[in-house]
């Protein structure tokens, strides 16, 4: 059967040849028009003047356009409407953009944007959490509070207690495609749109608002992207809406592509949080209450702070039953970039802050980490089936009911080598004045499904046709993470043929409406589950046609090898396809899904938001210079839970990524912005993502051998944003190879840059 | 600004094209030769995703003007192939799923063919080290390095 095969890559031969095309890689008519956006240089104010006469005259320039000029609405946002395509005179963050040119060149669209003289009526900008708390600028009314079990109680009567603050920056997406759009004109002012994104439904949505027409007029198709991790589900509006706009108004193509810089100074980025904690716990490290509070940059429009919140909540209890919680969530509006989604999706931020509270209390106690995780993890699944487990429930109310940590880390703990290793590089330390040397450990349990329900649902679009090849489309997106395989494996496997028969298609709104963006780790879940309902719809009715001509029964009709066989005769899909369409029989079909057993109360923060978990933990050791703060990372082992897996060789790839992501997240990549708001690392030669020379030497990657008790599509689970999470065990490690300098707690904040270690080292040793 | 005519030889085949002095040989592949397999990944020198040789040598194409390609001979991610046969490289990319979204390929490859020229037996870290200027964002890396080191091994093989 083509599923759980390590097929590769659908599109690796076109990629290593240079021809796998991207939206900037698309030809184009020679009379296309090129975009930029004028950007804000101010973090907040009025303008108060602005003169556009030397952009209009540029070199080049056919058309610029600003607020008034936008025909229809003028907004990029996914629901809130408080995301002006252009500036409707006030500005909340340097990058905003401000007016829209379109010239011959991208170049000649870019150097005029920079003609501008605008003036601003400057206020102070809101930046830090502390401003924005103190200026009472949040997104809803006023913090978001859930509770189980009784926390003031549990704080007094603890036999230990400690409190803490942890600081996490944001972390910029760093798709290597840039957004990018291109939008050609059709009849009756319809448009085709070209988008790099995971949300090609809400593009259309946008687009067809922007244009003043029903979605019915606005297709829109996407192929790949270069790269999304959450940073292409809503940050691409903008430039689909503008290239719509002016190729409606001027009857020319239109494209437009963000260059790096502006990239990063325009677009969202993931939500930097500050968690505060106060813990109570017993001598063994067991966690008896803790009162949680986290606070949120959102930046300056809603955008998805709101789930991306809420999903830090849901996970601050990551993989530890606790008696008593309390999450207490501030998600605060500043004149920043709009934070947005990234792989994760707020949940890494608040395991951070529960894998904090673990380390924070082992080293209270001087215990090993990862034995005051275990006594702390949620009771196994063997034993919650059988009954009588007791409380295992998280902090909303949902029994936790397929639980794989207390065997996965034993295994990992095994292949790892840990016990030997830890007491080996206690001896080396302790003869290394200058290097040293830590390990970390950190589990991961991730909550599967979109917390907002209704998302939870994928459509897909199934032809045989009579020569019998397939043609398959769904509504999930491609972004390297191989989904667009596997669900072409699943319709290969329930016809019984090979993957080569299956055309893959681009995602297109005109052939599977209303889709959800390709996130929430849902992709091959939701569109595996209903690409296997199109195509059992065909095979039934191929198979029923089948039967009655060799008078037998459906049930005697298989597909297999390529081949199908009923009752004694045997003939190829192909000749099968053939008979079924000289019958008159339908071949092709669309598939639909819905996740089922889903319920949440948001607001109560109570319900049964996942269908299931996923898995994983890592062990991380590095090394660090503490004259300089230097570190590196020598070794890495993971174990990740996939369930059954549809393509190893893929989720492998997933889960390497994702650690280095996450790794990159709490190590090297800082965002900072000055005191006007300026984003100071908009480029690669500022913020730094992990290079090759960053890789693990030693770089260990199993899956753990398992299958998702949930019906899931062949028994599989979702992969990628749970092994971003074992990224934090990077940070652990570092924080452990300071501990080993003196006595203090290093008290180490994300990211863990050079500095930042180097101050840590200071601090330990008082 | 007026155009300089530019005379180069780009896969072996001999090219001509008009360039703005301003612009980079990344931009004259793409937009003047419909050669979009370099690829813009930040155009400040620091991603790698637009590499190419130029005689030989490895250098970002959006840091080289177009006009400097003049009289030179220019190799990109199009030419690796001969025909229908893929590099070893390419190949060993495939097979060890080096590659996710794919965009960063282009240029890790070049990079990769041009370390195997001067060094057809890297150690590990050299391979690290030497591809260190081109970013991937997907991978995490390991399996690039494999697929490079196995592709080395090969190509010394077939020798
Ligand atoms: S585009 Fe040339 S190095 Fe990034
Ligand atoms: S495969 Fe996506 S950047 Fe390398």
């Amino acid at each position: 059967m083509s599923v759980a095969k390590s097929l590769p890559h659908d599109s690796g031969p076109l990629h290593v040849s240079g021809v796998a095309r991207y939206i900037d890689d698309i030809p184009t008519p020679a009379n296309t028009l090129h975009l930029a956006f004028g950007l804000s240089t101010v973090a907040r104010g009025r303008i108060t003047a602005m003169d556009l006469s030397a952009v209009r005259s540029a070199a080049g320039v056919v058309m610029v356009m600003t607020a008034e000029d936008m025909p229809f609405a003028n907004d990029a946002s996914p629901a809130a409407h408080d995301e002006p395509i252009l500036s409707d005179g006030t500005v909340h963050h340097v990058g905003q953009q401000i007016f829209l040119v379109a010239a011959t060149s991208h170049h000649a669209a870019r150097r005029a944007a920079r003609k501008a003289k605008i003036t601003y009526a400057e206020e102070a900008p809101i930046l830090t959490i502390e401003q924005a708390l103190a200026g009472n600028s949040r997104f809803e009314e006023g913090p978001r509070v859930w509770t189980k079990g009784d926390v003031d109680a549990a704080l007094k009567a603890a036999p230990h207690r400690l409190q803490g603050r942890l600081e996490m920056g944001g972390q910029e997406h760093f798709y290597l495609e840039s957004q990018a759009a291109l939008v050609f004109p059709q009849d009756n002012g319809d448009v085709i749109v070209h988008s790099s994104t995971q949300h090609p439904t809400e593009i259309q949505h946008k687009v067809a608002e922007a244009i003043g027409k029903p979605m019915n007029a606005v297709r829109v198709e996407t192929r790949r992207m270069g790269g999304g991790f959450g940073g292409k589900e809503s940050q691409g509006n903008a430039l689909a809406c503008a290239c719509a706009v002016v190729a409606s108004l001027t009857g020319r193509p239109a494209k437009m592509r963000y260059d790096r810089d502006d990239d990063m100074t325009i677009t969202g980025k993931r939500h930097d949080f500050r968690i505060d904690y106060d813990v109570a716990y017993d001598d063994r490290g067991r966690v008896l209450g803790v009162d949680f509070t986290q606070y949120t940059r959102g930046g300056w429009a809603l955008d998805l702070t709101i789930p991306v919140a809420d999903r830090a909540m849901l996970h601050a209890d990551n993989a530890y039953l606790l008696p008593a919680a309390r999450i207490t969530s501030h998600r605060l509006k500043t004149n920043t970039q709009s934070a947005t989604a990234y792989r994760g999706f707020g949940g890494p931020q608040g395991i951070f802050g529960i894998e904090r509270v673990m380390d924070h209390v082992a080293h209270a106690l001087g215990l090993d980490p990862i034995e005051v995780r275990k006594v702390n993890y949620y009771q196994p699944m063997a034993k919650v089936r059988a009954g009588g487990a007791g409380d295992n429930s998280t902090p909303y109310g949902m029994e936790v009911r397929d639980f794989l940590l207390h065997e996965m880390t034993e295994k990992l703990l095994g292949t790892s080598d840990y016990a030997r290793r830890k007491a080996e590089i206690a001896a080396w330390n302790a003869k290394s004045p200058i290097l040293k040397r830590g390990i970390g450990f950190s589990p991961v349990k991730f909550g599967i499904s979109f917390t907002l329900t209704h998302l939870n649902q994928a459509g897909a679009l199934v032809h045989v046709y009579q020569d019998g090849s397939i043609h398959l489309n769904h509504g999930g997106t491609e972004m390297g993470q191989g989904l667009f395989l596997k669900v072409a494996q699943v319709a290969a496997a329930r016809f019984g043929v090979d993957v080569s028969r299956i055309k893959i298609t681009a995602t297109d709104t005109a052939k599977v409406p209303n889709t959800s963006a390709t996130a929430a780790s849902s992709g091959s879940d939701l569109n595996g589950m209903a690409t296997q309902a199109a195509c059992d719809t065909i095979r039934e009715r191929m198979a029923e046609c089948l039967a009655t001509l060799h008078q037998t029964t459906p049930d005697k009709v298989i597909f297999a090898d390529d081949r199908v066989t009923v009752g004694a005769t045997e003939m190829d899909f192909s000749q099968a396809a053939m008979t079924c369409y000289q019958n008159r029989i339908s071949l092709s079909a669309t598939g639909f899904y819905k996740t089922p057993d889903l319920s949440w109360d948001r607001i109560a923060g109570k319900g049964r938001p996942f269908f299931y978990f996923g898995h994983g933990a890592a062990i991380t050791e590095v090394v660090i210079d503490t004259l300089t703060g230097e570190n590196r990372i020598l070794r890495a082992d993971i174990l990740h839970d996939v369930g059954a897996s549809l393509n190893p060789a893929i989720d492998k790839g997933q889960v390497e990524g994702a650690y280095v992501q996450g790794a990159g997240w709490l190590t090297t990549e800082e965002l900072v912005w000055d005191d006007k708001g300026r984003l100071r690392t908009h480029a690669p030669s500022t913020y730094k993502i992990p290079a090759c020379s960053d890789r693990p030497e030693i770089f260990n990657v199993d899956l753990w051998d398992g299958e998702n008790p949930e019906a899931t599509i062949y028994r599989s689970k979702a992969v990628g944003e749970p092994p971003f999470n074992l990224g934090i065990s990077a940070l652990l490690a570092l924080s452990d190879a300071v501990a080993s300098c003196g006595a203090g707690y290093p008290d180490l904040h994300g990211p863990a840059t050079a500095e930042r270690v180097l101050a840590a080292v200071k601090r330990v040793r008082g | 600004m007026t155009q300089i005519h530019v005379t180069t030889t780009v896969n072996g085949d001999e090219v001509e094209f008009l360039a703005d002095p301003r612009e980079t040989l990344l931009d004259c592949l793409r937009d003047k030769l419909g050669m979009t397999g370099a690829k813009e990944g930040c155009g400040t020198g620091d991603c790698g995703a637009c590499s190419v040789t130029v005689d030989g040598r490895l250098v970002c194409s959006c840091l080289v003007l177009g006009v400097e390609a003049e009289g030179k001979k220019i190799e990109t991610v199009e030419g690796m192939a001969e025909g229908e046969k893929l590099h070893p490289l390419q190949r060993k990319f495939i097979e060890h799923a080096a590659l996710q979204c794919g965009i960063c390929t282009p240029g890790i490859l070049v990079a990769a063919k041009a370390l195997l020229a001067q060094n057809p037996d890297p150690t590990e870290e050299e391979a690290r080290y030497w591809l260190a200027g081109n970013l991937c964002r997907c991978t995490g890396y390991d399996k690039i390095i494999r697929a490079v080191l196995d592709a080395a091994a090969e190509m010394r093989e077939g020798v």
